[in-house]
């Protein structure tokens, strides 16, 4: 095991405290790997070591189940994992061009990290954004309605340390370990960022309200 | 005419709604921890409210399935791995009103006499999963969740649970796999999860949609959903406009509203287009065409015209849309994401994406045609789950309406189409 005591110390607090609250303890697996990602910025093998350890699995059983999950990183992911969503909506709508643009500005292909680790890059699925088209998420956060230069504008602010916001999410954007640590089920504070609903999710609504539609009265309430 | 009844996303608006003070008081959650619980479970039943995840089963149903009083834990699981390519109304929903969703989950524990509880979310929207664990941390602040709820002598402990990023795990056996630490795959049926489920204990696993919905018919009553809606399919849903429409976004209306409707909502078809094809319920359902403009939006119609209401994700693509590319890429999905356990899906899909690459190129033969009808043939039906069969839907559906356009493609060796010309910035 090659974590230092300390780091090691405050993983297992962490592992001990998401174990809690499992009925069986092997339930905590999917969070545990997220947590060892947030140290390591992927699975590595001393995380899986880790995993198998505080759950007391054969390390084969750890690897079996992360590799399964594409978010399971098996090399390091950058400090920002940028995705572009090329399922066919977001494809057709330019999701297929921002990929061509992005990978060729960035340097690198799917699932690549640039040599400075800033960034990395992945072709998405699709992540239940469709009304935002052309999707694109950095950390798991969205970027909604990108066009391939604001793209390319993200890629190129987010590598030269400026703060850079999305557009569904907190003030400003976290990196990949972090986000790990919240998908690991540890929270960062931040919830109370960002608006509730934007843009085409508020759609409907606004309608509704302008042609003054509603829900019908409750039983009995006329 | 239809109009649109807000119920779920009536607050989105309000810059508080994913909070405590912006939802309201649970008072549909205290009300139901006063009634027999068989009650709730025939209110449900009374309200016609069905899964809305896609299948549509009877969710009263399905909460009398698990068994009582057989000593064993019960569990509620909410699938909120939202996956399907098109949907996209369980996350916005999430985000701005997670609140409904933890006050249902209270309400349905209640009913199936369950005391712990999971929302299994997909790993890729942290914000989304931000704001679910804060209303959660709230609602234990609050006391309404965790021991004596309401000093009803109830208790649920609830587990917002992140996912790592794969469909299947939307089918709901698959789900619990991975929920138990597992591979996501599917498992065999039966035992149904009412029977066993997570942990091998009694289980009901619900869309997100549908339990958020609970409070509405506990506080306003099952007849006052049931007014809503066609007489099979009752009650209001999110549907997802997305694509070439002037104003893609979540319109919450009655079921039973048509796409024709529903575009004039949204303000048509982008200027100077038209339609050409739609899914009426996500990638999975068969696709439609101009034809079925005036189909009425529920689970009987759209099943009688040969396709599924599915999730209401209305996926819109106009006229500078190739059909043959369309298909190839929710055909490379269904074999990205197929999860490797049956032959049928995990070969067939593998076959027809090099199939399609080749059509798409314009290289294929009109004898392809009739390989990847029966590679479909060979998948739908004889697959474990029913991510196999979806596969097949955009497949048959597609050299159904648009053979034409296959048959185009390797007439003139090449994509007809300019992709350019269907992007958000391309000129008409």
């Amino acid at each position: 095991m090659t974590y230092a005591p300390e780091v090691r110390e405050r993983l297992e607090r962490d592992a001990k405290e998401i174990i809690g609250r499992y009925p069986k303890s092997r339930s905590a697996l999917l969070p545990l790997l997220h947590l060892v990602q947030s140290e390591d910025g992927y699975v590595s093998d001393d995380g899986q070591e880790f995993c198998a350890e505080m759950l007391g699995l054969t390390k084969a059983e750890v690897v079996g189940v992360s590799t399964f999950y594409t978010m399971y990183k098996r090399k390091p992911a950058g400090q920002y994992h940028v995705g572009v969503c090329i399922n066919t909506l977001c494809a057709v709508m330019g999701g297929d061009q921002i990929w061509e643009e992005l990978t060729e500005h960035v340097g690198v292909g799917h699932d690549e990290t640039t040599a400075d680790g800033k960034i990395s890059l992945e072709r998405l699925e699709c992540n239940a954004a469709c009304d935002f088209a052309p999707v694109m998420m950095v950390n798991w956060e969205f970027f909604d309605n990108q066009t391939p230069a604001s793209a390319k504008q993200l890629v190129d602010d987010l590598r030269d340390g400026k703060d850079v916001a999305p557009t569904r999410g907190p003030k400003k954007l976290c990196t990949f370990k972090e986000a790990s640590r919240v998908l690991a089920g540890m929270s960062d504070g931040l919830a109370g960022d960002g608006p509730s609903a934007a843009g085409p999710s508020l759609e409907g609504l606004r309608l509704a309200k302008e042609k003054g539609w509603s829900k019908p009265p409750r039983e009995g309430a006329e | 005419m239809t109009t649109l009844t807000p119920v779920l996303t009536e607050n989105w608006d309000k810059p508080d709604s994913f909070t405590l003070d912006g939802y309201g008081d649970y008072s549909a959650a205290r009300k139901a921890l006063g009634m027999d619980p068989d009650a709730i479970i025939q209110a449900v039943k009374d309200s016609g409210l069905r899964g809305r995840g896609g299948a549509g089963f009877p969710t009263g149903m399905k909460w009398g399935f698990i068994p009582q009083g057989d000593g064993k834990p019960h569990y509620l699981v909410v699938n909120a791995d939202e996956s399907e390519p098109g949907t996209c109304k369980d996350i916005p929903l999430m985000m701005a009103n997670p609140h409904a969703l933890v006050e249902g989950v209270i309400i349905t524990s209640y009913a199936i006499r369950a005391n712990h509880a999971f929302i299994y979310v997909r790993g890729e929207v942290l914000h989304v999963i931000r704001r679910l664990r804060a209303a959660v941390q709230e609602a234990y602040e609050k006391g309404y969740l965790g021991s004596d709820i309401f000093g009803s002598g109830y208790d649920l402990e609830l587990v917002v649970h992140s996912g790592a990023g794969a469909y299947i795990c939307g089918e709901e056996t698959a789900l619990l796999d991975s929920l138990e630490g597992y591979r996501g795959q599917p498992r065999l049926k039966p035992p149904f999860p009412a029977v066993a489920g997570l942990y091998a204990c009694p289980t009901v696993i619900n869309n997100v949609e549908s339990v958020a919905s609970v409070p509405s018919i506990v506080a306003n009553g099952a007849a006052w959903f049931a007014s809503m809606g066609t007489e099979k399919s009752k009650g209001f849903g999110i549907f997802s406009l997305s694509g070439h429409v002037t104003r893609p976004g979540q319109y919450e209306a009655p079921l039973g509203i048509t796409l024709r409707e529903l575009l004039d909502m949204a303000g048509g078809i982008r200027e100077g287009h038209r339609l050409k094809f739609w899914t009426p319920g996500g990638s999975s359902t068969p696709i439609f065409t101009e034809e079925h403009l005036d189909v009425p939006l529920d689970f009987e119609s759209v099943g009688a015209k040969g396709s599924m209401l599915g999730t209401r994700a209305l996926q819109i693509f106009d006229e500078t849309t190739c059909v043959v590319r369309a298909v190839l890429r929710w055909t490379e999905f269904y074999a990205h994401e197929s999860c490797g356990k049956c032959t049928p899906c995990r070969e067939g899909t593998y076959w027809l994406k090099q199939v399609l690459k080749r059509l798409e190129k314009g290289q294929g033969t009109e004898e392809d045609l009739s390989t990847i009808t029966d590679i479909a043939d060979n998948i739908l039906g004889r697959s474990f789950c029913a991510l196999g069969d979806g596969a097949t839907s955009p497949i048959h559906s597609s050299v159904k309406h648009f053979r034409d356009e296959y048959l185009k493609h390797f007439e003139i060796g090449g994509c007809p189409f300019d992709p350019a010309a269907s992007t958000v910035w391309g000129k008409a």
